[in-house]
């Protein structure tokens, strides 16, 4: 089967392309090793099947970003019959920058002139031949958008992958072109593949072809001296880049020809000189966000009911009365999309639960009380994913995006992250899956996983009952204020544990942010579902998968005794035993102090699969320890645990402490396994929430228990930062230093 | 004259005479088309005053004041 490689600069109509040729057949991965996004497909309208591999947004193969290597190596490595590089015509002089280092490859190469539509409507003129001869392989015009000509895109590609084709490199046309021949004749005599590319970079000085061919690379260093230019000195990498962009400014300056203009504006920048402005772009963007959070969140759409008092009462559902009632103001639509699933999941564990009338007690309980009731709950935030996933998608691919990074970088930058990284810990307030997905945008590994630490301790929604179903408890009167307390705790342990971090296990320098802003555009609907059902379809599967499983030990665990034998109190279960037996470790915590002090236990760590876990569980175990004489429901449930516990108010704090910074929940656990990999930076983000959740509940319960601890904590705080602060300067050395 | 481009007031503009730094910055630099040669015109400042973007070889980037410390424009007076 013929192979294709789809190569371009990101915002060209790459993806816009691929998703027209090859619809329902692609498949989103990741490259082995890295978090960058592969995509494959199939094109099928030419006989045989041909594959397509969309190669990451890259501008340049230089050995700098992982999306820049992972192309790189899959050109040279994998050699596919034939390589699309998409253009957009409207930028031609940097598109063709990318152009000039892949015709140094020996593939077969075709390029596709994109958005030419746009370049006459401007009424300049792109000229396609010309544009053929020059680079020396066939150019097709194309629409990506209107799905026009690719067909013979795709025809022009098979011919081309039938013929071979001779590298050739701008610089085998000017001073350089001796010692291009020679570095490319050394490597031929070893028998390489693509000898021109690698001679090229070999003179470029490019960090892994010197690691590859270290001998060629010292025999070329003597050649090179002879070839110091009077502007560049040594430089080579300075001149090849300038080389390739001079090429391309002088010898394709009969290819383009811009009609006469004014300094006009277009109607992208009008847009920007609004939404990036010095005074309004600031308010404009906190506007912005705020109208897709509650759209996506919001019980009382538009303040309808605390504002003029618009109310449904008893809206039940249609098909079926008093399943689906919603009271007070008019749900948003995102709450209005969730209710309406977790009526169907209801009516379907209903459903489930009548079936399994007859059957034995333990099947039944495993299936509705454990896998049913665990997997809904978590999809029931599914409609709320989807929607903030949309609006991002929206942003993304209208360019906005790109401007919220340049806005807000000043502030990021100052604790080791750039702009880029505001939206993914923004988003974390909804829900930490989608944030977690979200910082796939970031480039830079560090950054992004920075990032994913933080992510969760921007309360989520499902974090939020804790705080006011545990204030409306204890703390009545104040509750608002406590809530509001512990969103502020996350924050502004997200910004100490960025600095901490900052300062020791990713220390360096901080990420360049040197990055286009393309021109804004209408987002199309077809791509932003593409992105969406992607989205939707991981999270189901993780929901049946991993979530599944791992309610069916929860629900066995405290459903059983050590005898396998299912017990009628979950006094006997095994979990009751568990709780106790580690509650010694929460004892510096302050609530597992107590007779029902297991209790508080089992909540935590029960809302480490899943932050609903926490008040489902306090309730349960609340009535179930007799703390109330009659079941009247959730609150004083609630309420009466915490009365006959006896709880100190610092041991509460510390509670909702340890929830708010500990594991978020399984799902998140998952998106942070997809996103950081298997390894240590996947096992890094599990230990620094829970030692970080600890030391800081441990401090909030020692400090509040005994004012006077607080200068213990102030003392070994300050000789930490001290020798953080010494170790950055050098001065001090750490005896045995881990692997860094 | 020669002037850093980090010292641009919004309308300047310029051709690129040197770009300094190293490694992965500087390499950013040569491959986003800051070269030698290039014409470059300062847009306009981010709303807390940092980082800049610049209008150069037909599209728009942005970039950091520290970034722009390495890029030395010869402007004509």
């Amino acid at each position: 089967m013929l192979k294709l490689a789809l190569a371009g600069n990101p915002n060209c109509g790459k993806t816009t392309l691929f998703n027209a040729l090859t619809g329902s057949t692609a498949y989103v991965g990741n490259w082995p090793g890295v978090t960058v996004e592969k995509r494959e497909g199939k094109y099928k309208k030419l006989g045989e099947a041909i594959d397509i591999v969309d190669l990451p947004g890259i501008y340049s193969l230089s050995p700098y970003s992982p999306e820049e290597v992972v192309s790189r190596n899959y050109l040279l490595d994998e050699k596919p019959d034939v390589i699309v590089n998409i253009i957009d015509a409207t930028n031609l002089e940097r598109n063709l920058y990318l152009t000039t280092q892949i015709l140094e490859t020996d593939l077969p190469v075709v390029i596709a002139l994109n958005m030419m539509d746009e370049v006459e409507r401007q009424g300049d003129k792109v000229d396609s031949k010309a544009l053929s001869e020059k680079l020396g392989v066939p150019v097709v015009e194309i629409s990506a958008l209107k799905g026009k000509n690719i067909h013979e895109l795709m025809k022009t590609a098979k011919d081309a992958a039938a013929h071979s084709r001779k590298a050739s490199s701008v610089l085998s046309l000017g001073e350089l072109a001796p010692l291009v021949q020679k570095a490319e004749e050394m490597l031929k005599a070893r028998d390489v593949d693509n000898p021109l590319f690698h001679a090229i970079k070999l003179i470029e000085g490019d960090e892994l072809e010197v690691k590859a061919h270290d001998e060629d690379a010292k025999q070329l260093q003597e050649l090179k001296e002879g070839y110091k230019s009077e502007m560049f000195g040594d430089d080579f990498e300075a001149y090849t880049a300038d080389a390739r962009y001079r090429y391309i400014t002088e010898k394709l300056s009969c290819v383009i020809h811009k009609a006469e203009r004014k300094e006009k504006l277009t109607k992208s920048d009008k847009i920007d000189k609004v939404l990036t402005s010095r005074i309004w772009g600031i308010p404009i963007f906190i506007v912005m966000m705020f109208a897709i959070f509650h759209i996506t969140f919001a019980e009382d759409f538009l303040y309808m009911n605390a504002l003029y008092g618009v109310e449904v009462q008893g809206w039940e559902c249609w098909w079926e009365a008093g399943s689906f009632v919603i009271d007070g103001g008019i749900p948003s639509p995102g709450v209005l999309l969730q209710s309406c699933l977790i009526w169907c999941t209801d009516s379907l564990s209903a459903l489930a639960a009548e079936g399994l009338a007859s059957a034995p007690a333990w099947v039944s309980s495993l299936i509705c009380d454990g896998v049913l009731a665990g997997v809904f709950s978590v999809l029931s935030f599914l409609p709320q994913i989807a929607l903030l996933f949309l609006f991002l998608s929206i942003l993304e691919d209208s360019g906005y995006m790109a401007r919220v990074a340049f806005i807000m970088d000043r502030i990021f930058r100052k604790f080791g992250l750039s702009g880029k990284s505001f939206l993914p810990l923004l988003m974390g307030f909804g829900c930490s899956v989608p944030a977690i997905m979200a910082s796939r945008t970031l480039e830079h590994d560090k950054e992004r996983q920075m990032t994913i630490y933080m992510t969760p301790w921007f309360s989520c929604t499902a974090k939020m009952p804790i705080y006011t179903a545990i204030a409306a408890a204890v703390f009545v009167g104040n509750d608002d204020l406590v809530v509001f307390g512990m969103y502020l705790l996350g924050i502004v342990c997200a910004i100490l544990g960025a600095l901490l971090l900052r300062n020791t296990i990713f220390k360096g320098e901080t990420a360049p942010f040197i990055m286009e802003l393309p021109a804004y555009h209408l987002p199309q609907a077809k791509s932003l579902f593409v992105h969406l059902w992607d989205k939707v379809k991981k999270y189901v599967v993780r929901a049946a998968t991993i979530i599944a499983a791992s309610t069916i030990v929860i629900w066995f665990v405290s459903n059983f005794n050590w005898s396998y034998h299912m017990v009628d109190s979950i006094e006997d279960s095994i979990i009751h035993d568990i709780g106790s037996f580690v509650s010694w470790i929460f004892y510096p915590l302050g609530f597992a102090i107590g007779e029902y002090g297991w209790v508080f236990v089992v909540a935590a760590v029960t809302g480490l699969i899943a932050k609903e876990e926490v008040v489902s569980t306090m309730t349960v175990l609340g009535i179930a320890i007799g703390a109330l004489a009659a079941d009247t429901g959730e609150a004083t449930a609630i309420e009466a645990l915490f009365a006959v516990s006896g709880i100190t108010t610092p041991a509460v704090i510390s509670f909702m402490a340890f929830n708010l910074l500990a594991i978020p929940c399984f799902a998140a656990v998952g998106a942070a396994r997809a996103e950081l990999g298997k390894g240590r930076g996947f096992k890094g983000a599990l230990l620094w929430w829970m030692a970080s959740a600890y030391v800081v509940s441990m401090m909030i319960y020692l400090i509040g228990s005994w004012w006077w601890t607080v200068f213990i904590f102030a003392a070994i705080i300050a000789v930490a930062v001290t020798c953080i602060v010494l170790w950055n300067k050098g001065k001090l050395k750490l005896p045995t230093r881990k692997k860094a | 004259m020669e002037k850093v481009l980090r010292d641009f007031k919004p309308g300047e503009s310029g051709v690129v005479k040197r770009v300094g730094g190293d490694g992965a910055v500087r390499r950013r630099l040569f491959d986003m088309g800051v070269t030698p040669g290039a014409p470059v015109k300062m847009r306009k400042v981010a709303p807390l005053g940092d980082p800049i973007e610049v209008t150069l070889r037909g599209y728009e980037l942005t970039l950091r004041k520290g970034e722009a410390e390495n890029v030395i424009v010869e402007i004509s007076e």
